[in-house]
């Protein structure tokens, strides 16, 4: 059972959105005590989604939550955007796949980096990743 | 119009004024510290003045109108000298809100009837609130430019260009990188090749907060343009919970030379130039 004990939503819509959004997980994971390495590894993950928000869906919405399980906190992010959607998932989160110029990473890297993972899309109505890392996971 | 509000502000400007004044200096937010009772006075007499004489019949009901031209650049003057003072938005509010207030005590003295003295009211206070827009308009633009001036600044001094050694060049990156940043980092870097002649450059990313693929391609690209113009290109500075993030984001940097420190990019560099660094007086065996 993963309970969410606060909510914070923000509106990404520009470059310098990103560097806002990254400052308060960073003031989140602190507050839960995330060790530094999971802290990078979070936010590495959060900048992957929300660049590829900006730049294929112009912008989105984040909310981020602190969520408990039993005796863990961890942080869950949750990235929805009303972009063009993707026609196939199964493709995207293969490595190196990428329909603009970038290195294909984003995706599957992000999945790597977090403990859980979560992509939902509609063609046409947009996307919805949602990632959880635990403070010592 | 059966009451003339024009005539009985032209004929009034004076009392408006004192009135107007009354209240500012009534008000708690007034800053004595930033402007000076004169200063306010002669501010406020301009901006009246500018009223008065610009108001006709055919405006009084048209804000668009261009006859109320001088009177927005008055008052978009005084707000971005404000913004620029460090006056807060509600002390710039206030000088304007003052003004409403000093007209509204003005016609209640002179109307006696209650529904022209609504009528008229609701015009000027039409007129008074578009005039608050505009001074919040360009309080907030001159904030920006404060804003944008600074950005630039940032840019300016953060992408320095050290030569450390003779054909070693340093270039420490603070804070993150975005596409406009790697571009400034980017022509910086191998223009300062070209004019140094240098073989070796070391860029740091000790400052770097987050490594993601796009900072992660960016780097790439500097590193490749690098190779091209006939120099190395070392990356230095890659903390442990970086070098971790990469790795499991999948990014190859293994064709890359990355070192731990700035130190030691530079030891290699050295090695690579055959030079070395000796305690005086030691003599290198062999």
């Amino acid at each position: 059972m993963v309970l969410s004990l606060s909510k914070d939503s923000i509106m990404v819509l520009r470059e310098q959105d990103v560097v806002l959004l990254r400052n308060r997980i960073k003031e989140v994971a602190v507050k839960i005590k995330m060790g530094l390495v999971n802290q990078t590894r979070l936010i590495t993950a959060a900048s992957e989604l929300l660049r590829n928000m900006l730049r294929y869906a112009d912008g989105g919405q984040c909310l981020i939550e602190v969520v408990s399980r039993g005796r863990e906190n961890g942080i869950r992010l949750t990235f929805s955007d009303k972009g063009p959607g993707i026609p196939d998932i199964a493709l995207a989160m293969r490595d190196g796949y990428s329909t603009g110029k970038s290195l294909g990473l984003g995706l599957p890297g992000t999945k790597r980096l977090v403990n859980e993972f979560d992509i939902k899309s509609k063609v046409g109505e947009g996307t919805t990743v949602t990632i959880l890392k635990w403070a010592n996971g | 119009m059966s009451f003339n509000t024009k005539q009985l502000l032209q004929k009034k400007k004076k009392n408006i004024l004192e009135l107007w004044m009354k209240n500012q200096l009534a008000d708690e937010s007034l800053r004595e510290d930033l402007i000076s009772n004169e200063e306010l006075r002669s501010q406020s007499e301009e901006l009246i003045n500018a009223l008065v004489g610009n108001l006709t019949d055919e405006n009084f009901e048209d804000l668009n109108s261009d006859k109320w031209g001088p009177v927005i650049e008055i008052l978009g003057g005084i707000s971005i000298t404000r913004a620029r003072q460090g006056f807060s938005p509600r002390e710039t509010g206030n000088f304007v809100f003052s003004l409403k207030e000093a007209l509204f005590q003005v016609l209640q003295e002179e109307i006696s009837d209650p529904s022209v003295l609504f009528q008229e009211s609701l015009k000027i206070n039409r007129l008074m609130d578009n005039l608050s827009v505009v001074t919040f308009e360009t309080f907030i633009k001159g904030r920006e430019e404060v804003i944008l001036r600074q950005t630039d600044e940032i840019t300016e001094i953060s992408t320095p260009v050290i030569r450390v050694w003779d054909g070693i060049l340093a270039l420490p990156i603070i804070g993150t990188l975005d596409s406009a940043r790697t571009q400034i980092v980017m022509e910086n870097l191998l223009q300062e090749i070209v004019e140094t002649g240098s073989s070796i450059a070391i860029l740091d990313i000790s400052g770097v907060p987050a490594v993601d693929s796009l900072v992660a391609q960016h780097l790439i690209k500097t590193v490749s343009a690098t190779r091209l113009m006939g120099a190395e290109c070392i990356i230095s500075g890659i903390r442990p919970e970086i070098a971790q993030t990469v790795v499991h984001l999948g990014i190859d940097l293994s064709n890359i030379i990355t070192k731990a420190s700035l130190a030691s990019a530079l030891a290699y560099a050295f090695k690579v130039m055959r030079l070395e660094v000796r305690k005086v007086g030691t003599i290198h065996k062999s």
